[in-house]
């Protein structure tokens, strides 16, 4: 990772984003080491010995060794950025969706559909999550939302400070709707907060019905849970209830609703889900003073 | 394999403290890993090699303490173990438990000179 602002070596791409800076970070190694001249701390050790040198209180100076307090979230800078994010859809009175799902799940017809259908009632943007190519994006292009793709490269999952380096080139408008596609991956992006107001996990029935028992992370992490190609049921031997008393044996409070994007069978449901999440998103939202007086000039 | 990124995350830690704290060299680190944190230990060791090679932290040992997970049984009222999520309470069997802890992804300390 790369100090100066934090982003992953080369391998994430944004679109639009003219974002870059050297990679070339000197490393020299001429500090001389010692280390057979003390002894090595050790925490299982009988005797703590603070004679000898490292413990972990000393007097500076007096040893080479010492024991530094840390106490830190390793995911701490991904939960700033995302923070950050989070106050920046807060402001904006944006609602942002993060889509999660197996590669397969049906997660881009899922979303074209929906945009199709909401592009006339809500402002919509997309980010487009894939380790490769920008076919996804062109996809959602067709449907005449406006989508931006993010290429992560050899990394397995977005994270809180590649979506806040979208914002720019993206602009998404103020009290809109944020689709954040994921990379289609059940176990990676769980652990990644992107400033999200929720996650959307999606299955598909082709798949198996214990995979909220498989992923619980996943599971445990989306406030709802989609269940696609419903219309698929009759040429497949899935317990759609075993599925569902699966997920709420990981997250009690999950909501579930049974969709088919291509016959539309209960994409009704979801886009109420949407429009109610949207109503909450909203709140608190107040309009820069300028556009206000903008808008009564017009 | 997001312990990579993880592992940056460690890294990262290391030199902001190497700089503020003043350290040449990291010898060893300690995280403390809950069990419900989704990390694969053998993924988390080596990836750490591979991601402090030529750092701050280069040779150091990584040293993994897993943390338990606790929950609220409703049925027991009582707080117990458990070992991953959707399982049952170990007492009485039933689902209905509220996680309390587990999920810890921390560093906790480390040796440095």
């Amino acid at each position: 990772m790369c100090t100066v602002c934090g982003c992953s070596e080369g391998e994430t791409t944004i679109e639009g984003a003219a974002h870059s800076h050297a990679h070339d970070h000197e490393h020299s190694h001429d500090h001389a080491h010692s280390h057979e001249e003390h002894e090595h701390h050790h925490h299982d050790a009988k005797t703590h010995d603070y004679g000898q040198g490292p413990a972990h209180a000393h007097a500076p100076g007096l040893s080479q060794s010492r024991m530094v307090q840390i106490e830190q979230d390793i995911l701490g800078k991904n939960n700033a950025y995302a923070n950050e994010n989070r106050s920046y859809f807060a402001e904006h009175g944006i609602l942002a969706l993060n889509l999660v799902s197996s590669p397969g799940s049906g997660k881009t017809t899922l979303l074209t559909k929906s945009l199709t259908d909401l592009q006339d009632e809500l402002l919509l943007s997309v980010i487009e999550g894939d380790q490769q190519t920008a076919n996804d994006a062109d996809r959602i292009r067709e449907t005449g939302v406006k989508a931006l793709q993010i290429n992560t490269g050899k990394g397995c999952h977005l994270d809180a400070h590649m979506v806040g380096h979208a914002m720019e080139p993206l602009a998404p408008e103020d009290k809109s709707v944020l689709f954040i596609e994921n990379v289609g991956n059940l176990v990676c992006p769980a652990a990644f907060d992107l400033g999200e107001a929720h996650k959307v996990a999606i299955l598909s029935v082709t798949e198996g019905e214990d995979k909220p028992l498989k992923y619980p992370d996943m599971f445990f992490a989306a406030d709802l849970m989609i269940l696609n190609k419903i219309d698929l049921l009759p040429y497949l031997d899935f317990d759609v209830e075993k599925c569902m008393a699966y997920a709420r044996r990981v997250n009690p409070t999950i909501k579930i609703i049974q969709v088919s994007a291509t016959t539309g069978e209960g994409m009704e449901a979801w886009y109420q889900w949407i429009k109610a999440t949207h109503q909450l998103a909203m709140i608190g939202y107040q309009p820069k003073l300028e556009e206000v007086a903008k808008a009564k000039a017009a | 394999m997001h312990e990579m990124s993880l592992c940056e995350g460690v890294l990262t830690v290391l030199e902001d403290s190497a700089k503020t704290q003043g350290f040449k060299k990291v010898k060893k680190v300690w995280l403390e890993i809950g069990v419900l944190s989704g990390v694969e230990h053998e993924a988390m060791l080596f990836s750490y090699e591979v991601v402090v090679r030529g750092s701050v932290a280069d040779g150091s040992t990584l040293e993994i303490i897993e943390l338990p997970a606790q929950a609220w049984c409703m049925q027991c009222m009582n707080e117990v173990v458990i070992t991953g999520r959707g399982e049952p309470c170990p007492s009485c069997d039933s689902y209905q438990l509220q996680i309390s802890s587990g999920d810890e992804l921390r560093i906790k300390e480390m040796e440095v000179e």
